[in-house]
Protein backbone atom coordinates (compact mmCIF):
# COMPACT_ATOMS: atom_id res chain seq x y z
CA UNK A 1 0.00 0.00 0.00
CA UNK A 2 1.07 3.53 -0.55
CA UNK A 3 2.29 5.60 2.35
CA UNK A 4 1.10 8.83 0.79
CA UNK A 5 -1.31 10.55 3.13
CA UNK A 6 -4.42 12.19 1.78
CA UNK A 7 -3.50 15.72 0.79
CA UNK A 8 -5.44 18.56 2.42
CA UNK A 9 -8.24 19.68 0.14
CA UNK A 10 -7.28 23.33 0.19
CA UNK A 11 -4.08 22.46 -1.58
CA UNK A 12 -5.63 19.72 -3.70
CA UNK A 13 -5.15 21.80 -6.83
CA UNK A 14 -1.47 22.48 -6.46
CA UNK A 15 -0.32 19.66 -4.18
CA UNK A 16 1.09 17.68 -7.09
CA UNK A 17 3.20 20.65 -8.20
CA UNK A 18 4.39 21.13 -4.60
CA UNK A 19 5.17 17.44 -4.32
CA UNK A 20 7.12 17.54 -7.59
CA UNK A 21 9.17 20.44 -6.26
CA UNK A 22 9.69 18.74 -2.88
CA UNK A 23 10.76 15.46 -4.49
CA UNK A 24 13.16 17.30 -6.80
CA UNK A 25 14.75 19.06 -3.83
CA UNK A 26 15.02 15.85 -1.80
CA UNK A 27 16.55 13.81 -4.61
CA UNK A 28 18.91 16.50 -5.90
CA UNK A 29 20.02 17.10 -2.31
CA UNK A 30 20.61 13.39 -1.90
CA UNK A 31 22.57 13.15 -5.15
CA UNK A 32 24.69 16.21 -4.40
CA UNK A 33 25.43 14.95 -0.89
CA UNK A 34 27.11 11.95 -2.50
CA UNK A 35 30.06 14.29 -3.17
CA UNK A 36 30.61 14.91 0.54
CA UNK A 37 34.19 14.01 1.31
CA UNK A 38 35.20 13.47 -2.33
CA UNK A 39 34.52 16.81 -4.05
CA UNK A 40 37.51 18.01 -6.06
CA UNK A 41 38.43 20.83 -3.67
CA UNK A 42 38.18 20.95 0.09
CA UNK A 43 36.39 24.30 0.23
CA UNK A 44 33.96 23.21 -2.46
CA UNK A 45 33.30 20.01 -0.55
CA UNK A 46 32.05 22.02 2.42
CA UNK A 47 30.04 24.43 0.27
CA UNK A 48 28.51 21.72 -1.92
CA UNK A 49 27.52 19.62 1.08
CA UNK A 50 25.94 22.63 2.71
CA UNK A 51 23.91 23.38 -0.42
CA UNK A 52 22.81 19.74 -0.59
CA UNK A 53 21.63 19.99 3.02
CA UNK A 54 19.75 23.20 2.23
CA UNK A 55 17.92 21.48 -0.63
CA UNK A 56 16.84 18.66 1.68
CA UNK A 57 15.70 21.32 4.17
CA UNK A 58 13.54 22.88 1.43
CA UNK A 59 12.08 19.44 0.70
CA UNK A 60 11.21 19.00 4.37
CA UNK A 61 9.45 22.37 4.55
CA UNK A 62 7.49 21.57 1.40
CA UNK A 63 6.45 18.11 2.65
CA UNK A 64 5.32 19.69 5.91
CA UNK A 65 3.26 22.21 3.98
CA UNK A 66 1.70 19.46 1.86
CA UNK A 67 0.76 17.19 4.81
CA UNK A 68 -0.37 20.02 7.08
CA UNK A 69 0.36 20.54 10.78
CA UNK A 70 -0.88 17.10 11.87
CA UNK A 71 0.66 15.20 9.00
CA UNK A 72 3.82 13.14 8.87
CA UNK A 73 6.38 14.68 6.53
CA UNK A 74 8.76 11.74 7.00
CA UNK A 75 6.08 9.33 5.82
CA UNK A 76 5.60 11.39 2.69
CA UNK A 77 9.33 11.63 2.12
CA UNK A 78 10.27 8.01 2.74
CA UNK A 79 7.26 5.68 2.72
CA UNK A 80 6.38 5.90 -0.94
CA UNK A 81 7.41 3.38 -3.56
CA UNK A 82 9.96 4.64 -6.10
CA UNK A 83 7.37 5.01 -8.87
CA UNK A 84 5.23 7.23 -6.62
CA UNK A 85 7.88 9.93 -6.44
CA UNK A 86 7.20 12.93 -8.65
CA UNK A 87 10.82 14.01 -9.16
CA UNK A 88 12.16 14.86 -12.60
CA UNK A 89 14.63 12.45 -14.24
CA UNK A 90 17.31 15.20 -14.14
CA UNK A 91 17.74 14.95 -10.38
CA UNK A 92 17.86 11.14 -10.33
CA UNK A 93 20.93 10.79 -12.50
CA UNK A 94 23.93 9.36 -10.73
CA UNK A 95 26.60 11.69 -12.06
CA UNK A 96 30.08 10.61 -11.18
CA UNK A 97 31.87 13.38 -13.01
CA UNK A 98 32.20 16.84 -11.57
CA UNK A 99 31.56 18.55 -14.94
CA UNK A 100 28.17 16.83 -15.13
CA UNK A 101 27.38 17.48 -11.49
CA UNK A 102 28.07 21.19 -11.86
CA UNK A 103 26.22 21.29 -15.19
CA UNK A 104 23.17 19.76 -13.49
CA UNK A 105 23.46 22.12 -10.54
CA UNK A 106 23.58 25.13 -12.88
CA UNK A 107 20.68 23.94 -15.06
CA UNK A 108 18.66 22.93 -12.01
CA UNK A 109 19.14 26.27 -10.27
CA UNK A 110 17.91 28.20 -13.30
CA UNK A 111 14.85 25.99 -13.68
CA UNK A 112 14.24 26.16 -9.95
CA UNK A 113 14.44 29.95 -9.93
CA UNK A 114 11.82 30.12 -12.69
CA UNK A 115 9.30 27.91 -10.89
CA UNK A 116 9.97 29.39 -7.42
CA UNK A 117 9.41 32.88 -8.86
CA UNK A 118 6.06 31.68 -10.22
CA UNK A 119 5.15 30.11 -6.84
CA UNK A 120 5.84 33.39 -5.04
CA UNK A 121 2.65 34.68 -6.72
CA UNK A 122 0.59 31.68 -5.63
CA UNK A 123 -2.88 32.65 -4.35
CA UNK A 124 -2.29 30.48 -1.26
CA UNK A 125 -0.31 32.71 1.12
CA UNK A 126 1.32 29.68 2.81
CA UNK A 127 2.67 28.52 -0.54
CA UNK A 128 3.76 32.02 -1.62
CA UNK A 129 5.40 32.61 1.77
CA UNK A 130 7.37 29.38 1.70
CA UNK A 131 8.43 30.04 -1.90
CA UNK A 132 9.77 33.45 -0.85
CA UNK A 133 11.62 31.89 2.07
CA UNK A 134 13.17 29.20 -0.13
CA UNK A 135 14.07 31.82 -2.71
CA UNK A 136 16.11 33.81 -0.19
CA UNK A 137 18.34 30.78 0.39
CA UNK A 138 18.39 29.77 -3.26
CA UNK A 139 19.97 33.15 -4.04
CA UNK A 140 23.24 31.77 -2.65
CA UNK A 141 22.85 28.53 -4.55
CA UNK A 142 22.45 30.53 -7.73
CA UNK A 143 25.51 32.59 -6.91
CA UNK A 144 27.46 29.37 -6.40
CA UNK A 145 26.18 27.76 -9.60
CA UNK A 146 26.78 30.90 -11.63
CA UNK A 147 30.36 31.30 -10.48
CA UNK A 148 31.11 27.76 -11.62
CA UNK A 149 29.32 28.38 -14.90
CA UNK A 150 31.30 31.58 -15.49
CA UNK A 151 34.51 29.66 -15.00
CA UNK A 152 33.66 26.49 -16.93
CA UNK A 153 31.35 27.80 -19.69
CA UNK A 154 34.01 27.56 -22.40
CA UNK A 155 35.35 24.20 -21.30
CA UNK A 156 34.38 21.48 -23.83
CA UNK A 157 33.68 18.96 -21.06
CA UNK A 158 31.27 21.32 -19.37
CA UNK A 159 29.55 22.29 -22.65
CA UNK A 160 29.11 18.62 -23.49
CA UNK A 161 27.61 17.94 -20.06
CA UNK A 162 25.17 20.85 -20.39
CA UNK A 163 24.07 19.70 -23.83
CA UNK A 164 23.59 16.11 -22.70
CA UNK A 165 21.58 17.12 -19.65
CA UNK A 166 19.52 19.76 -21.49
CA UNK A 167 16.52 17.52 -22.41
CA UNK A 168 16.39 16.45 -18.74
CA UNK A 169 16.55 20.08 -17.59
CA UNK A 170 13.57 21.00 -19.77
CA UNK A 171 11.59 18.24 -18.05
CA UNK A 172 11.97 19.95 -14.66
CA UNK A 173 9.50 22.66 -15.69
CA UNK A 174 5.93 22.49 -16.94
CA UNK A 175 5.67 23.38 -20.63
CA UNK A 176 4.43 26.92 -19.96
CA UNK A 177 7.58 27.84 -18.01
CA UNK A 178 10.13 26.39 -20.43
CA UNK A 179 10.44 29.45 -22.65
CA UNK A 180 12.38 31.35 -20.02
CA UNK A 181 14.71 28.41 -19.41
CA UNK A 182 15.43 28.26 -23.15
CA UNK A 183 16.26 31.99 -23.16
CA UNK A 184 18.45 31.80 -20.06
CA UNK A 185 20.42 28.71 -21.07
CA UNK A 186 20.59 29.62 -24.77
CA UNK A 187 19.91 26.16 -26.19
CA UNK A 188 17.04 25.26 -28.57
CA UNK A 189 13.95 23.83 -26.88
CA UNK A 190 13.85 20.36 -28.45
CA UNK A 191 12.24 17.35 -26.84
CA UNK A 192 12.08 17.18 -23.04
CA UNK A 193 12.64 14.13 -20.88
CA UNK A 194 9.42 14.51 -18.97
CA UNK A 195 8.57 14.17 -15.33
CA UNK A 196 6.42 11.13 -14.63
CA UNK A 197 8.94 8.67 -16.01
CA UNK A 198 11.86 7.51 -13.90
CA UNK A 199 15.40 6.52 -14.77
CA UNK A 200 16.82 3.18 -13.69
CA UNK A 201 18.98 5.09 -11.25
CA UNK A 202 16.12 6.04 -8.94
CA UNK A 203 15.58 2.58 -7.43
CA UNK A 204 19.14 2.10 -6.05
CA UNK A 205 18.99 5.66 -4.67
CA UNK A 206 15.59 4.98 -3.08
CA UNK A 207 16.84 1.74 -1.53
CA UNK A 208 19.71 3.53 0.15
CA UNK A 209 17.68 6.60 1.09
CA UNK A 210 14.85 4.67 2.73
CA UNK A 211 16.97 1.89 4.26
CA UNK A 212 16.83 3.13 7.86
CA UNK A 213 13.18 4.04 7.62
CA UNK A 214 12.25 0.60 6.27
CA UNK A 215 14.32 -1.19 8.93
CA UNK A 216 12.71 0.84 11.74
CA UNK A 217 9.27 1.92 10.54
CA UNK A 218 8.31 3.21 13.99
CA UNK A 219 11.18 5.64 13.87
CA UNK A 220 14.88 5.07 14.42
CA UNK A 221 16.40 5.95 17.79
CA UNK A 222 19.87 7.48 17.60
CA UNK B 1 44.12 24.78 -20.44
CA UNK B 2 42.93 23.91 -17.00
CA UNK B 3 39.89 25.74 -15.71
CA UNK B 4 41.17 26.19 -12.21
CA UNK B 5 44.73 27.21 -11.43
CA UNK B 6 46.97 24.46 -10.11
CA UNK B 7 46.39 24.04 -6.36
CA UNK B 8 49.87 25.27 -5.44
CA UNK B 9 49.21 28.56 -7.23
CA UNK B 10 45.65 29.06 -6.02
CA UNK B 11 45.52 32.17 -3.87
CA UNK B 12 44.86 32.01 -0.17
CA UNK B 13 42.25 34.41 1.20
CA UNK B 14 42.43 35.36 4.83
CA UNK B 15 38.97 35.52 6.34
CA UNK B 16 38.02 37.98 9.06
CA UNK B 17 34.62 37.75 10.63
CA UNK B 18 32.47 39.99 12.74
CA UNK B 19 30.46 38.06 15.29
CA UNK B 20 27.86 40.69 16.00
CA UNK B 21 27.07 44.23 15.04
CA UNK B 22 29.46 46.68 16.66
CA UNK B 23 32.12 44.03 17.28
CA UNK B 24 35.56 44.24 15.71
CA UNK B 25 36.55 41.95 12.86
CA UNK B 26 38.69 39.08 14.03
CA UNK B 27 40.77 36.67 12.02
CA UNK B 28 38.76 33.50 11.53
CA UNK B 29 40.89 31.40 9.18
CA UNK B 30 41.42 31.18 5.46
CA UNK B 31 40.06 29.73 2.25
CA UNK B 32 41.97 28.69 -0.85
CA UNK B 33 40.08 30.06 -3.85
CA UNK B 34 40.93 31.04 -7.42
CA UNK B 35 39.12 34.39 -7.32
CA UNK B 36 37.05 36.67 -5.11
CA UNK B 37 33.73 35.09 -6.16
CA UNK B 38 34.82 31.58 -5.22
CA UNK B 39 36.38 32.94 -2.04
CA UNK B 40 33.07 34.58 -1.12
CA UNK B 41 30.94 31.53 -1.85
CA UNK B 42 33.22 29.24 0.10
CA UNK B 43 33.80 31.62 3.00
CA UNK B 44 30.04 32.12 3.35
CA UNK B 45 29.65 28.39 3.85
CA UNK B 46 32.66 27.87 6.09
CA UNK B 47 32.39 30.94 8.27
CA UNK B 48 28.74 31.93 8.07
CA UNK B 49 26.36 29.07 7.55
CA UNK B 50 25.75 28.52 11.27
CA UNK B 51 24.86 32.15 11.79
CA UNK B 52 28.19 32.76 13.53
CA UNK B 53 29.06 35.88 11.53
CA UNK B 54 27.23 39.07 10.57
CA UNK B 55 29.98 40.18 8.17
CA UNK B 56 33.15 38.85 6.59
CA UNK B 57 36.28 40.46 5.15
CA UNK B 58 38.17 38.49 2.55
CA UNK B 59 41.74 39.59 2.00
CA UNK B 60 44.16 38.01 -0.47
CA UNK B 61 47.14 36.88 1.56
CA UNK B 62 49.46 38.64 -0.92
CA UNK B 63 47.87 41.95 0.08
CA UNK B 64 48.99 41.52 3.66
CA UNK B 65 52.29 43.04 4.76
CA UNK B 66 53.96 40.82 7.29
CA UNK B 67 55.65 42.53 10.22
CA UNK B 68 57.33 40.16 12.58
CA UNK B 69 60.83 41.40 13.30
CA UNK B 70 61.33 43.57 16.33
CA UNK B 71 64.55 45.24 17.46
CA UNK B 72 64.87 45.33 21.22
CA UNK B 73 68.52 46.23 21.56
CA UNK B 74 68.10 48.77 24.32
CA UNK B 75 66.20 48.29 27.51
CA UNK B 76 62.98 50.11 26.72
CA UNK B 77 60.79 48.25 29.16
CA UNK B 78 59.55 51.49 30.71
CA UNK B 79 57.45 51.90 27.57
CA UNK B 80 55.54 48.74 28.37
CA UNK B 81 52.69 48.43 30.82
CA UNK B 82 54.49 45.68 32.65
CA UNK B 83 57.76 47.59 32.71
CA UNK B 84 56.83 50.00 35.45
CA UNK B 85 55.56 48.71 38.75
CA UNK B 86 53.12 51.13 40.26
CA UNK B 87 51.98 48.95 43.13
CA UNK B 88 54.69 49.89 45.67
CA UNK B 89 54.51 53.56 44.79
CA UNK B 90 50.76 53.58 45.12
CA UNK B 91 51.02 52.01 48.55
CA UNK B 92 53.48 54.67 49.69
CA UNK B 93 51.31 57.45 48.32
CA UNK B 94 48.25 56.11 50.08
CA UNK B 95 50.10 55.87 53.36
CA UNK B 96 51.24 59.48 52.97
CA UNK B 97 47.71 60.59 52.24
CA UNK B 98 46.33 58.54 55.13
CA UNK B 99 43.80 56.68 53.03
CA UNK B 100 43.55 52.93 53.22
CA UNK B 101 44.13 51.38 49.85
CA UNK B 102 42.40 48.22 48.93
CA UNK B 103 45.30 47.22 46.76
Amino acid sequence: MSGVPALPARRGKDASALLALADDELIVGWRDSEWTGIAPLLEEDVAFSSIAQNEIGHARALYELVVGPDGDADALAFDRKPDEYRCAPLVELHLLEWAYTIARRWLYEIADEIRITALKDDPDPAVAGLAAKIDREEAYHRMHAEMWHERLRDEPRFRKAVEELWPHALGVLPAELRGELVTRVGLPEGEAIERGTHTEELVPLWEEMTMVRRSAPAGAQW
Amino acid sequence: MSALPAPERTPVWEVFRKEKRGAAFEHAGSVVAPDADFAEAWAREQYGRRGESVALWLVPRDAIRDVEDWADEFDLKYRRVDGYSIKARLKEARERAGTAGTG
